[in-house]
């Protein structure tokens, strides 16, 4: 028989990594930016945590600040991975570089990144350990209310996560909200659709490109935060994290472009990305390799669905992907 | 007082068309800044003489006649599937699914391969087989470019999604076929009987790729300019307004180019495996489905640039093994290379579209 209650906190925690990508990157979208470097800051947002949080632990040796030992981490995973949104804007809205080249380029240098410095992190700082295992870092991060445990499957399956699990939900209600009820998310959102129109009503396009993409990178890599400190216990193994980034870029054309659609649709994600573990198929395992498929695949269907349905709330944003040039109508 | 001025201070404007030598030396300089920035990088990491370090790529990448031809051998492939996304790009469809194009094109080699290894001819069976992994890439391409041509479905997303689709679809295969049972791998494919492994010219085990991808290249610079399916595919990428008013059928040719692109992505899946490797394994792709993209747009989507580009790109990754290797770093060090190096010849096309005046010369010029 399936059994809900060990399962639903399992799809959750793999679905939080996708959710917070995926704010990330619908933010960025409705700016007009097809942000393809997503599961390269990801991976940047994820090992500035662990080195943030390595050096921390270092340096102050078996006691540790909980205060510092989250802020660290998160402070560092916030800056590497808002460089690397900051380098993505400045090729593509004021060097006006192809969105899918660059985006493409900042996946294999944000994945090297990643795999390096978790590979060569212990022989760069000369330090003893034998691996990168933060576990006492990882502890603050994953540590669920005290009295979870004691309400049952209640407590199990609503409150047993980690701090940044809470945060992501916040986060995309926040965006939702900035979305569609605030002037500054009309205005981003006119950038994303139509920049000529927007520069022509006094909208800065640069700024809000720069802004949106910028916080959307910082979003998205905090998921890679939570899945090396809470989902992996602070253990980094390089390829780990694995496809998703991708996945996250999936979630977003999932909910049509929409950030509170993104928390139940992630965990149904996260529930099918781990669905082959549940589903019994006895001896023969090539069968859950075609349930891994499921994700993708449902992605698809809904991707041509809502093409051929062709409704205007349900587009993509219209210019993304385009870089804009004022002069060049 | 100073008179206020709204101008900004930087005013960026088309240029006009540069002469030959031009783009050629921004991108040259591009290239040096980025090897001065990864010269930085790399003894900030290592504390070795840069020049030290940029000898141990060369040595990586032409060391020895066996790493030579490894080389060739990755560039053969490397640009066989950069040749393969290029028609499809010149018509503004973003194929960035290369990846599971060429993972069902191997997947059909290795699967003609094992179930009738022993019952054709081996010549029948190459052809086969060919024909096989250009149907099964030509129908990975095709599926995206039919919902792109009637419902202009996002191609980009949907050609993404193709890759894992596919990933997975081998690993179910790797898992039915696997030898032995609970390896979690097949192992290399009819080791005894060589049945469906390509032909070696003389003594160079890689030489027959290389040829092929040669030919290819040449085929591929003649098809997209000088043939009529070429212009009709430079028009759609142009504006599709002109070429529906000229008479184009649009979704005809996105149809037709894609299945054009993906047949030659599985023809890649089918080097790789029956050329080289003789097995299947889900990574067997390795990234250049992706890589391709970069290669192909760096070129400008000129089929003999790409020759330079691809020998860029599978250089830097092969030298930067090297470095890897000898100093006890990661090999990923390569990939970030690489990335400084993109970031900086991406950077520097903007340098040969536009211009840059400063504002006080903006006024005198008006």
């Amino acid at each position: 028989m399936f059994d809900l209650v060990s399962f639903i906190p399992r799809a959750v925690v793999q679905s939080i990594p996708l959710l917070l990508g995926a704010t990330g990157e619908t933010l960025t979208e409705k700016s007009g930016n097809l942000n393809l470097g997503i599961p390269g800051i990801m991976y940047v947002g994820g090992i500035s945590g662990v080195i943030g949080a390595f050096l921390y632990e270092q340096a102050a040796g078996g006691s540790l600040n909980p205060f510092l030992a989250v802020a660290i981490p998160t402070l560092a995973c916030l800056l590497g991975s808002a460089l690397m949104g900051l380098l993505y804007c400045f090729l593509t809205v004021t060097l006006r570089a192809n969105q899918n080249v660059t985006g493409l380029a900042m996946t294999t240098f944000g994945v090297g990144f990643g795999n390096f410095f978790g590979g060569s992190l212990i022989k760069l700082t000369g330090s003893e350990v034998p691996s990168i295992a933060l576990s006492a870092t990882s502890g603050y991060f994953s540590a669920a209310l005290p009295f979870a445990d004691s309400l049952g499957w209640f407590g199990k399956i609503f409150l047993s996560y980690g701090f940044l699990a809470y945060v992501a939900i916040a986060l995309a209600l926040v965006c939702s909200y900035v979305l569609n009820h605030t002037r500054t998310g009309l205005h981003l959102r006119a950038v994303g659709e139509n920049p000529a129109t927007a520069d022509a009503a006094g909208i800065n396009i640069g700024r809000y490109k720069y802004a949106a993409t910028v916080i959307g990178s910082m979003i998205a890599g905090l998921g890679g935060l939570y899945y090396v400190m809470d989902y992996a216990c602070g253990v980094w193994s390089n390829d780990a994290f694995g496809d998703r980034g991708w996945l996250a870029i999936a979630l977003v054309i999932f909910t049509i472009w929409r950030p509170n659609v993104g928390i139940l649709s992630s965990i149904l994600f996260g529930g099918l990305y781990i669905l082959y573990l549940f589903v019994p198929t006895g001896m023969n395992l090539s069968v859950k390799e075609l349930y891994k498929m499921l994700p993708y695949l449902v992605t698809i269907v809904v991707l041509v669905i809502s093409s051929m349905r062709n409704k205007r709330e349900n587009q993509p944003p219209e210019s993304l992907g385009l870089a804009y040039f004022r002069e060049d109508r | 007082m100073r008179k206020q001025t709204n101008a900004p201070l930087i005013q960026i404007s088309k240029r006009k068309e540069l002469p030959w030598y031009g783009p050629i030396a921004i991108r040259a300089a591009a290239i040096v800044l980025a090897l001065v920035v990864c010269a930085v990088v790399t003894t900030a990491l290592t504390g070795e003489n840069p020049l030290a370090v940029y000898g141990t790529m060369w040595e990586g990448a032409f060391g020895t006649p066996r790493k030579i031809w490894i080389l060739m051998q990755n560039i053969a492939i490397l640009l066989c599937v950069s040749l393969a996304v290029t028609p499809a790009f010149i018509m503004r469809f973003w194929n960035i699914g290369g990846e599971g194009q060429i993972l069902v094109g191997g997947l059909a080699t290795a699967a003609c391969m094992i179930l009738l290894g022993d019952k054709l001819p081996n010549g029948v069976l190459i052809a086969l087989m060919l024909l096989v992994s250009l149907a099964a890439g030509g129908l990975w391409g095709a599926i995206p470019a039919v919902c792109k041509a009637r419902w202009n479905t996002n191609e980009t997303l949907f050609t993404l999604m193709m890759n894992y689709v596919a990933t997975q679809l081998v690993a179910f295969f790797v898992i039915v076929w696997e030898v032995p049972k609970g390896a979690g791998k097949i192992g290399i494919i009819n080791q005894s009987t060589e049945a469906g492994w390509l032909p070696q010219i003389g003594s160079y085990k890689y030489l027959l790729n290389i040829l092929i991808v040669a030919v290819l290249t040449a085929a591929m610079y003649i098809y997209l300019t000088r043939s009529k399916q070429g212009y009709e595919i430079a028009v759609v990428g142009q504006s599709q307004r002109t070429a529906r008013y000229v008479g184009i059928k649009v979704g005809r040719v996105v149809v037709r180019t894609m299945i054009l692109s993906g047949a030659l992505c599985g023809l890649a899946g089918f080097l790789l495996v029956a050329g080289t490797d003789h097995t299947i394994t889900t990574t067997i792709a390795g990234g250049r489905g992706f890589t391709a993209v970069m290669v192909s747009w760096l070129a400008g989507f000129n089929p003999i640039n790409m020759i330079f580009t691809s020998f860029l790109l599978v250089f830097l990754d092969r030298g930067a093994g090297e470095i890897a290797t000898d100093f006890g770093l990661n090999h990923s060090f390569g990939d970030i290379l690489t990335g400084i190096i993109l970031f900086f010849i991406i950077g520097s096309e903007f340098f040969i579209r536009y211009q840059l005046r400063l504002r006080k010369h903006a006024g005198k010029e008006g």
